[in-house]
Order: C-alpha cells, then sequence, then structure tokens
C-alpha cells in the first residue's frame, strides 16, 4: 500500500486506542490489517480484542489492499473548518478478503464515482507512525 | 423554537401536560423511564430527572439506542407492568437542541474540533462524515441495488409535509412538491436538504398502567399490543446490509404479539429522519415488498386519504425533530386511536404502528397500539 508521508492533516484524527492502534500504525508501513479468527476463520473489521462470531482471540491478516465501491456519497455541505474542502467523496468498500471498509475516495472527479467501481488503498501519515487508509481509483 | 425552556423542564413541561391529562394522581407513578435528551451537562439523565421530578420509583430504565429509545422504552415498561415490577410508568422525554446548538447537528457532525476520536468511531468521523453522509450511504445503495429514484424518495417529504399543514404546530407547513425537493440544495448526495428532517426543541411524556388503574382515569385505554426492539450495528459503517434495517425483524416480531398483519395497521408513525430511512422501514415492515419502497410511496399509500396514512402530524421531515423523535411517534399514534387527530385523523384509526430508528439505521423499535383489548 502507497503511503503518503507529506501530509499536514488538519482534521480529527483516530485517538488509536487498543486494537486500532496496530491497525493505524501499520498502515503507516504500508500494510493494510483486518482481522481473522484462527479459531473459526471469521474475517472482521474493525479491529477487536475478539472475534464476533466465535469469541476467540483474532490474529492480524494483512490484505491485498483491493477492494470495489459497495456505496458512496458526494459530501457537500459540512460545517466543520477541518472539511473546507468541498466537495469530496466517502465510501465503503468490499475487500476481496471478505470485509467492507469505510474511507475517503481521492484522485477522481466525484461525479464519476460509481457503485462497483475498482479501488486500491494508499495510507495518508496524520503523525509520524499512524495514517488513515483512503482509496482511489485501480489504474 | 422554545428558548425559555432548557431540556430539563421540557421534560417537566411534558410530564406535567401527561399526568395532567390522564388524570392520574402523581403519587402513583412508581415507574420511571428516560433518557437524556439534552445530552452531556443538561442534567436530564434518567436518575437526575426521576428525582426532579419526585418520582420514588421501584422501576427505572436509561436505555439509551438513539431515537427510537422510547419504543424500547414501552417494551421496557409494559414488560416490568406486566411482570409486577411497578404499576404506572411515566416515559419523558425533554430538548433544547435548537436554542442551544443552532442547526449544526445534521451537517455539523459530532466532532466539531480535532480531538483525537475514540471507538469504532475513529474508523469514519476522522474522514469528515456527516450525519446526513451516513443517511446518504444507504440511500445510494438502494438506488444502485433497485433502481430507486430522487423523485420517489422526495414522494414522502412531500406527503408528510401535506400532513404538517394540517398541524399549527409544525416547523414547516407550506405545501410542497416533489420538484422543490430534488431542486433543494444537495447536502450529500443523493440527499437533498429536503430529504432531511427539521431540527426543533421540544418534550414529550408517556403514561403507562395497568387496565385496572387506567379504567379510572380520564380516557378509555389506549393497549399495548405487541413491542419488539432490535440492532443490527451501531455506527454505520458496521451496517451489514445497507438497504435492510432491523425493522424486518423486530416489525414482524411485534405485529406477531399483536395478532396483526400489515394490512391490519391504520396509520403508521415512522421515524423519518431522513427519507430513505422511512422507504428502508416500509420495505421492513412488509407494507411493501424488499426493493419496492419507491414504487409504493409514489402510488400516495402514505398520503392522507392513502392505504397507510403515515406521520400524520407531519413528521420529522416537517412538523419536529429536537433529536430524537421516538416519543413522538407514539403520542402521534394515541392521538390517532383517541380520534383526536383533528383534520389529520385517520377514519376509524383502531390499530397504529410506530417504529422507531436509532443511531444510524442502527437499533429499530416497533410498537403496535390498539383501541381494542388484546384477545
Amino acid at each position: 500500500m502507497r503511503v503518503v508521508r507529506d501530509l499536514e492533516w488538519q482534521g480529527p484524527v483516530p485517538a488509536g486506542e487498543g486494537e486500532y492502534g496496530e491497525f493505524f500504525a501499520a498502515a503507516a508501513e504500508g500494510r493494510l490489517l483486518i482481522q481473522q479468527c484462527p479459531q473459526c476463520g471469521n474475517r472482521q473489521h474493525y479491529p477487536r480484542a475478539l472475534c464476533t462470531a466465535c469469541a476467540a482471540v483474532p490474529e492480524w491478516m494483512e490484505a491485498a489492499g483491493t477492494g470495489t465501491v459497495y456505496t458512496y456519497t458526494i459530501v457537500r455541505q459540512y460545517g466543520v473548518p477541518a472539511f473546507a474542502e468541498l466537495p469530496y467523496v466517502l465510501a465503503m468498500v468490499d475487500l476481496p478478503e471478505g470485509v467492507r471498509m469505510f474511507g475517503g475516495i481521492t484522485g477522481i472527479d466525484p461525479e464519476a464515482v460509481e457503485v462497483g467501481m475498482p479501488v486500491t488503498a494508499y495510507a495518508r501519515t496524520y503523525d509520524d507512525t499512524h495514517a488513515m487508509v483512503f482509496w482511489e481509483p485501480s489504474q | 423554537m422554545a428558548p425559555h425552556l432548557n431540556s430539563v423542564q421540557h421534560h417537566a413541561l411534558a410530564a406535567r401536560r401527561a399526568i395532567a391529562d390522564c388524570g392520574i394522581a402523581k403519587s402513583a407513578i412508581d415507574g420511571y423511564v428516560s433518557t437524556s435528551g439534552g445530552g452531556p451537562g443538561a442534567g436530564d439523565d434518567a436518575v437526575s430527572m426521576a428525582e426532579y421530578l419526585g418520582v420514588n420509583h421501584r422501576y427505572i430504565d436509561g436505555t439509551m439506542v438513539g431515537g427510537s429509545s422510547f419504543e424500547f422504552h414501552v417494551q421496557h415498561a409494559a414488560a416490568a407492568i406486566k411482570e409486577g415490577l411497578c404499576d404506572t410508568v411515566l416515559v419523558t422525554y425533554g430538548s433544547d437542541q435548537l436554542t442551544r446548538m443552532g442547526r449544526v447537528l445534521g451537517t455539523g457532525g459530532f466532532q466539531r474540533d480535532a480531538q483525537p476520536v475514540a471507538g469504532a468511531m475513529q474508523m469514519a468521523t476522522p474522514y469528515g462524515l456527516p450525519l446526513v453522509g451516513a443517511y446518504a450511504l444507504a440511500a445510494r445503495r438502494h438506488m444502485h441495488e433497485f433502481g430507486t429514484t430522487s423523485e420517489q424518495l422526495a414522494e414522502i417529504a412531500v406527503g408528510v409535509r401535506e400532513f404538517a399543514g394540517l398541524n399549527p404546530d409544525a416547523r414547516y407547513s407550506d405545501p410542497i412538491t416533489v420538484g422543490d425537493v430534488v431542486n433543494s440544495r444537495m447536502i450529500a448526495d443523493p440527499l437533498h436538504k429536503l430529504d432531511c428532517c427539521v431540527i426543533t426543541d421540544g418534550g414529550g411524556a408517556l403514561v403507562l398502567t395497568t387496565e385496572e388503574i387506567a379504567r379510572d382515569l380520564r380516557h378509555a385505554p389506549i393497549y399495548v399490543l405487541g413491542a419488539a426492539g432490535t440492532q443490527t450495528h451501531w455506527n454505520i459503517h458496521q451496517m451489514p446490509d445497507f438497504t435492510e434495517m432491523g425493522a424486518a425483524v423486530c416489525g414482524p416480531e411485534a405485529m406477531g404479539q399483536a395478532g396483526v398483519t400489515p394490512g391490519d395497521i391504520d396509520t403508521a408513525q415512522l421515524y423519518d429522519s431522513f427519507t430513505i430511512t422511512v422507504l428502508l422501514m416500509l420495505e421492513g415492515l412488509g407494507f411493501c415488498g424488499k426493493g419496492e419502497g419507491g414504487a409504493y410511496v409514489t402510488e400516495g399509500h402514505l398520503r392522507r386519504g392513502g392505504s397507510m396514512p403515515t406521520n400524520t402530524d407531519g413528521g420529522g421531515l416537517s412538523s419536529n425533530h429536537p433529536g430524537m423523535r421516538g416519543i413522538f411517534l407514539l403520542i402521534e399514534a394515541v392521538r390517532q386511536i383517541r380520534g383526536d387527530a383533528g383534520e389529520a385523523q385517520v377514519p376509524d384509526a383502531e390499530v397504529a404502528l410506530a417504529c422507531g430508528s436509532g443511531g444510524w439505521l442502527s437499533a429499530i423499535g416497533t410498537v403496535i397500539l390498539g383501541k381494542d383489548r388484546p384477545s
């Protein structure tokens, strides 16, 4: 996963407590993590301290970093100064590994985004060691 | 807007009116159910309000599942009364949201500064997800899967506004057209401004009691025929299927308890935080088939004189939405069954359904109220 390190992130950042920290730290190293249960095979995202299917302790698994758009919205009004650059696209992305992930889609005219569109993950750091995952159209 | 009242006073005013309306002695109230409408710092949490109102309860419940909390409250209160944990439960709600916050809630989001976001919301809030945007994700997916159109969603807002025109207390009452809705400002595609509920202050209260006690009160009792709730997720990004809400589970369960089918319902009060909320609810409750909501609403069923007059008080889309609207669904259902709904009265309304949605299409509660004693 490509990592963009030159960004001065103005918005609110993830707190990264508990299992969340590993997810955002791995993203800063270019790895997109989801969780897989060693007992029942269930895959899940966001990260948790237990498997939601069988309550065993889940393990980390690296996802390929690809996906397709399940649904999206174009945000055109939001009264938060950090998000003053409108419009922007937010989406749910289906990963081939079987989980669905929320994130922003960049690198495309918002009007051109479509459900089913293939997208590729990239990371944008918000501090020295943590990054949020975004998506852009697959080449 | 009611700038002379804070959230606690909204609770109190509603409690006063409900107690006076039903004619029960305040001292008879031995159960209290509520949740904070004012939010952190408002001092209107359940235990604080029980003290303020002077209710020395034997049963208390502060369930907070968002806007549908009050449908869950009825479920819990009815069970508590049936089980003998208490005899008479007061449910209250109050919120000074508009006075306190202005109109930032829908498009201003919960996180207006750069504080780190904890919990599962940190997977979405840092990207700039407004409340409207969450519902827009569901609307877009429904459009993709079923060909639902903005014009069909607009039909819901138009029908609700028609009823608002009959409610002198409604926030907006001038008639609107489908064109007005789809030409109103786009907030988060595909939801326009008029696909979104209003932001107001407000309060409401309910009194639930045993049939024996109710017999001596001012009104003929309205019976709780069924009450059920379910949660499929909390955060929008965890919604399993963006075209299906928990109404598909708790709707049939509540109707099963009541021994009714959708065809037996005379009027529906459906949580209209956004037009898409109503559409998904209609499908989940079985008023129409999955994916057929767009065509169903266009046939006019929800309108005055239709087969399922919906949100006869003008709903959240036009009348009032102080943040958690679930109690008003129940109050309007009661008014309809009592025959007190004025020009918006559904003729011979005997069975009414209230369905609330809390969170982000997350915690859904369905209550069936009836004129006749359950058999």
